[in-house]
């Protein structure tokens, strides 16, 4: 018997800096916050940054560059902010770190839901109640059924899933769920409307369904197959004004312990790591990776 | 140094030619000497034209919103900015209805419209966007504007009062340094709030502070509704007009104002 070792590949820019699109910095309205690096509960089969229980090479944060990267934040205007992962609620300080965030401005929180149980179902909406900006919680399940979600996201996590989500309902909060399309058609409109049923269903009150494009790195590459590099979905020169306005990077930035990078999905991108502070990432991007083409060409925004 | 001191401030009338008529009366009685615009004539609501001639005989002074930047260009889509097949589906139905609806002859008018307004009240500095100052379709949501985005949003635009619309919920904020932002809300319809009310600002400058107060209006919404429904327009817009809960157009809200409606 052979053991399958989980293989992480850092997948290196396969674009010409000077063949590449530029994306204009317009101004830093987000502040993604890697919370757990790469730690996970679970390990997605299609999961683009291949994090999982025992995953740590992107460390989690500390509460220390968190709040430092919080008060930076303030200080340059920022809107809004994001927790994720791996599981942003793995993190020790996950409920405090929150009420601080809450207290500048809005946070979406991107979780599997799993950890979600009676206690922190009360604990979220005690904090939903008292902030006076919106706690945004996005819960991922990948299918209607056990059939559809566990092949991607593991045995029995649509059970555990679905019932975070049903707690979440119980205390009256309606998060929104994200779907990723990891078989064809699961984004057509027929199936959409399905997925937004089957969630009021789950006693959402306020149905919101998200979905999202594969990203074929990480994890995902080995599972179907990675992008092909020799397909060409770009041109040089500064994007046009409304696709720059769609993608993250020229508004937003992620945090993480080791310093600011790009965006989430080129979390494991040698050469997408800016700089130590916020204020030093304000600069243009330069698309040079695959994964680029699914926010350019298939649309993907990781904002809510 | 100028009397005038009270200023009424909507937006987002979306042909809602009654509202806009009960609005502008409220206004007079309140004493508003100045009343302005800030853009989004038509969409939702029916017969896009009613809604211009009233306008020019009350003096509103007029600024462009998204739907006025396109159908005074006549351009395929309104840029309302949603970014959620559902919210663009009814979207689109009401833009073409109102595309359909709207004389050409008032297309220059809408084309020609000034996309900010600038003032000074009393020595405040005014600027009046649509959506942000910075984008036509900007929604700016009350939970979803931190106080020091809306300080920046201030600071970058050389501003102390910031008044827009757009996102249809009216709020307001006192931010650093005694500044002020408001969303108008929307004339429209009503605020998904439960109330078939339609709200607006009543803005009063004195001593060099800036104070305002969120007024919602009754007006002849079951006249509007059921001209709606003669129109062919989909009846979740009508059902809307009813009950003061937005049925459709809500993946867009952040959550707190999510939860506050019934959908």
């Amino acid at each position: 018997m052979t053991v399958r070792l989980p293989i992480v590949v850092p997948f290196s820019p396969s674009i010409d800096e000077a063949q590449a699109p530029e994306v204009p910095f317009s101004a830093l309205d987000t502040v993604w916050f890697q919370l757990t690096g790469t730690l996970c509960n679970i390990a997605c089969q299609h999961c683009f940054i291949s994090c999982g229980p025992k995953e740590n090479r992107v460390p989690m944060m500390t509460e220390a560059t968190v709040r430092s990267y919080l008060s930076e934040a303030a200080e340059l205007g920022v809107r809004d902010y994001y927790f994720t992962g791996g599981e942003p609620l793995l993190h020790p300080q996950f409920w405090t770190l929150a009420e601080s965030v809450l207290a500048v401005g809005p946070l979406t929180v991107l979780s599997n839901g799993i950890l979600i149980d009676g206690a922190n179902a009360e604990r979220a909406r005690t904090l939903f109640d008292a902030a006076r900006y919106s706690f945004d919680l996005r819960i991922s399940l990948d299918g209607m059924s056990a059939e559809e979600n566990d092949p991607v996201r593991g045995r029995g996590t649509f059970e555990a899933i679905t019932r975070g989500i049903a707690e979440l309902a119980r205390v009256g909060l309606s998060p929104t769920i994200t779907v990723v399309e990891h078989r064809t058609g699961m984004g057509s409109e027929q199936s959409r409307s399905q997925f937004l049923q089957f969630v009021v269903e789950l006693g959402l009150s306020r149905p919101r369904v998200k979905f999202m494009p594969l990203l074929r790195i990480g994890r995902e590459a080995e599972r179907t197959h990675g992008y092909d590099s020799a397909l060409a979905w770009y041109s040089p020169g500064p994007v046009e004004e409304a696709l720059a306005e769609r993608l993250l990077c020229s508004s937003s930035r992620l945090v993480t312990e080791h310093g600011v990078m790009i965006c989430p999905i080129l979390l494991d991108a040698p050469g997408a790591q800016l700089a130590k502070t916020l204020r030093q990432s304000m600069t243009p991007i330069a698309l040079r990776w695959d994964a680029c083409r699914t926010c350019v060409v298939d649309g993907l925004s990781c904002r809510t | 140094m100028s009397d005038i001191n009270r200023y009424a401030v909507f937006g987002g009338i979306y042909n809602n030619y009654l509202a806009l008529t009960a609005v502008l009366d409220d206004a007079e009685r309140r004493g508003a000497q100045e009343t302005y615009c800030l853009g989004d004539l038509g969409g939702f609501g029916p017969h896009p034209d009613r809604v211009f001639s009233i306008l020019q005989e009350r003096g509103v002074m007029v600024m462009q919103g998204n739907y006025d930047h396109s159908i005074g260009n006549d351009l395929e889509d309104c840029g309302c900015g949603y970014s959620d097949p559902r919210d663009n589906h009814y979207a689109a139905l009401s833009y073409a209805y109102t595309r359909a609806k709207t004389s050409a002859r008032w297309r220059p008018y809408l084309r020609g419209l000034p996309s900010v307004l600038r003032r000074r009240w009393d020595q405040q500095r005014v600027l009046m966007a649509h959506g942000s100052p910075r984008k036509v379709n900007e929604f700016l949501w009350e939970s979803s504007s931190s106080d020091r985005f809306l300080s920046r949003l201030l600071d970058e635009h050389e501003a102390d009062i910031l008044l827009v619309t757009h996102s249809g919920i009216p709020w307001q904020r006192q931010v650093e340094r005694n500044r002020l932002v408001v969303n108008v809300g929307a004339i429209g319809r009503p605020a998904n709030d439960g109330r078939t009310e339609v709200w607006y600002a009543l803005v009063t400058v004195t001593g060099g502070r800036a104070r305002a107060e969120l007024i919602p209006v009754a007006y002849d919404h079951l006249r509007l509704a059921s001209e709606m429904r003669a129109e062919g327009i989909p009846e979740e817009f009508a059902i809307t007009i009813e009950t003061g809960w937005w049925t459709t157009c809500l993946e867009i809200l952040p959550a707190k104002e999510r939860a506050r409606g019934r959908y």
